[in-house]
């Protein structure tokens, strides 16, 4: 059976993300240790970590981008996948309008390529090249390529992680907006322990290549990242990752 | 202090700043910066030539290069046999990019290609051009397709060697992004692939144009009844300087003529680059 050797299943009702004893490695260490993870349709998912924990690993697998990694257990992720990844990753010889189409055909292809430049921000920049936006606005590029797939699953490696504090808190924003207008369900891995407390529904903890805590974070959008039910989130998250206040 | 008068319009605060420092960057590359070079090398000609520090039986000065290309168009023998050189390198030319294009894509593409066709076009490269034209006489004989081969198969390598290494060397990051929007094989050649080793394969067709002229000139000592070559190799049989000079000068600005083609049509086609040198 194909499940039992961690492949793709297609989609199963009811959750968007199911993995059941998830295991991947690389030359004989273990890193993610028989992970058991479920994301529901729609849902809003942070998922911290030190670096070496597994985060990535475990994205790779959701984004289906780790053939021939050793591994076993089962996992169900939606086809309709997108990932946006910590640099833009913009083909520097395609224009803009073409790097957000990139992969798709049909006459609509374009049309909706402008209308998702459009919703980043970007509408009449379709000719550009990527080497002519700023970080930010590649950055935008990246999400409008994402969302044009109509994906049911969004995973993103760090998408701000190159950005500025400014551009950062913009780009969260934007990614709320977009989100809460397309309700995909949202994987968001990132080291930044308030963005995760400010963006998600969410917040898993990855330790050891297991979960080490899910928190869910039940308060009204938009978050101030002063107000005190986010800081004493942010305190007990700091405490689950080991880091000192 | 020099006082700039502003612009008439816009900001008037917006002067123009003369630049007084020097960047690290070369700067860009002006068709009038590619002529001085040249230009210098005429300048000490003219020179030499009119204070016979060089001797007209060395190297005949310019102005009687100037009168014999007057007679060769005259008589119309420089057009003709230009017309024929420039056809016989240009078809190997055209011959070697194709064939060098398709070994590339064949070889950078897949492994079993690499592995048929790799190591050939390494030996290929080890021979030199001249010691195939034996061969080659006696495959194709002493006519028009001998010297078209030749030259097509001095061009091809280095539209192979560096269009190939451009391929192996696409950044994992692309490969990785075209997973993820399960961009199909053929879209992935045309739009990532290919691409993307665009840059290589423009950096062995500068390469492959300068190649074809010299591989034009050695051809064209062999046995030819057209071509520049063979209007220098009689020249030599009468003892004709001038008209060996004429025919050197006929070389050098085919060549040059050549490599500026090849990069105007790299700067257009790679337009999407903000480099130093660009």
């Amino acid at each position: 059976m194909a499940a039992d050797a961690g492949e793709l299943t297609g989609t199963r009702t009811g959750s968007a993300v199911s993995t059941v004893g998830l295991v991947r490695g690389f030359e004989g260490t273990v890193v993610l240790d028989g992970l058991d993870l479920e994301i529901a349709p729609g849902e809003f998912v942070a998922l911290l970590g030190r670096s070496g924990s597994g985060k990535s690993t475990l994205l790779r697998a959701l984004a289906d981008l780790d053939d021939g990694v050793a591994g076993s257990g089962e996992l169900t992720v939606p086809a309709e996948r997108a990932v946006v990844f910590q640099d833009s990753r913009l083909l520097p010889w395609a224009r803009v309008l073409d790097n957000v189409v990139l992969g798709l055909d049909g006459e609509d292809a374009r049309r909706l390529g402008t209308a998702a430049l459009a919703e980043v921000g970007l509408a009449g920049r379709e000719r550009a090249w990527p080497g002519e936006l700023s970080g930010g606005e590649q950055q935008r590029v990246a999400l409008a390529r994402s969302l044009v797939r109509e994906p049911r699953l969004l995973l993103a490696d760090e998408p701000f992680g190159a950005l500025d504090a400014l551009t950062r808190l913009r780009m969260q924003d934007l990614l709320l907006e977009l989100v809460e207008r397309h309700r995909p369900a949202v994987l968001l891995v990132t080291h930044d322990v308030e963005e995760a407390v400010v963006l998600a529904d969410r917040v898993l903890v990855l330790e050891a290549g297991g979960i080490a805590s899910d928190r869910r974070v039940d308060l009204d959008r938009p978050r101030d990242p002063g107000d005190p039910l986010v800081v004493a989130h942010r305190a007990e998250l700091r405490a689950a990752l080991g880091v000192e206040q | 202090m020099t006082t700039v008068a502003p612009r008439p319009t816009g900001d008037p605060r917006l002067v123009p700043r003369p630049r007084t420092r020097r960047g690290l960057a070369p700067g860009r590359t002006t068709a009038r910066g590619l002529l001085l070079g040249p230009a210098l090398l005429v300048l000490i000609w003219v020179l030499g030539s009119a204070t016979g520090l060089i001797d007209p039986a060395t190297l005949s000065p310019p102005w009687t290069v100037v009168s014999t290309f007057g007679d060769l168009i005259a008589d119309g023998r420089l057009q003709s046999n230009l017309l024929s050189s420039v056809q016989r390198a240009a078809l190997g030319l055209l011959l070697g990019i194709v064939a060098g294009l398709a070994l590339a894509l064949l070889a950078g593409l897949s492994r079993a290609g690499e592995a048929v066709v790799d190591g050939p076009v390494q030996i290929k490269r080890a021979v030199p051009t001249l010691a195939l034209i034996p061969l080659m006489i006696v495959w194709f004989g002493i006519g028009e397709e001998m010297k078209v081969v030749v030259i097509a198969l001095s061009v091809f390598v280095p539209i192979y060697i560096n269009t190939h290494a451009a391929l192996r060397g696409v950044d994992a990051r692309w490969v990785e992004l075209a997973e993820s929007v399960e961009l199909s094989r053929t879209s992935f050649v045309r739009r990532v692939a290919v691409p993307g080793a665009l840059p290589g394969f423009f950096t062995g067709l500068r390469l492959a144009v300068t190649i074809a002229w010299t591989a034009l000139v050695v051809v064209e000592q062999v046995n030819a009844t057209s071509g520049i070559g063979y209007l220098m190799t009689q020249a030599r049989n009468y003892g004709q300087t001038e008209i060996i000079v004429a025919g050197l000068v006929v070389y050098a600005v085919l060549g040059l003529a050549g490599d500026t083609t090849v990069r105007a049509i790299e700067r257009r086609a790679l337009s999407w680059r903000r480099t130093l040198g660009s």
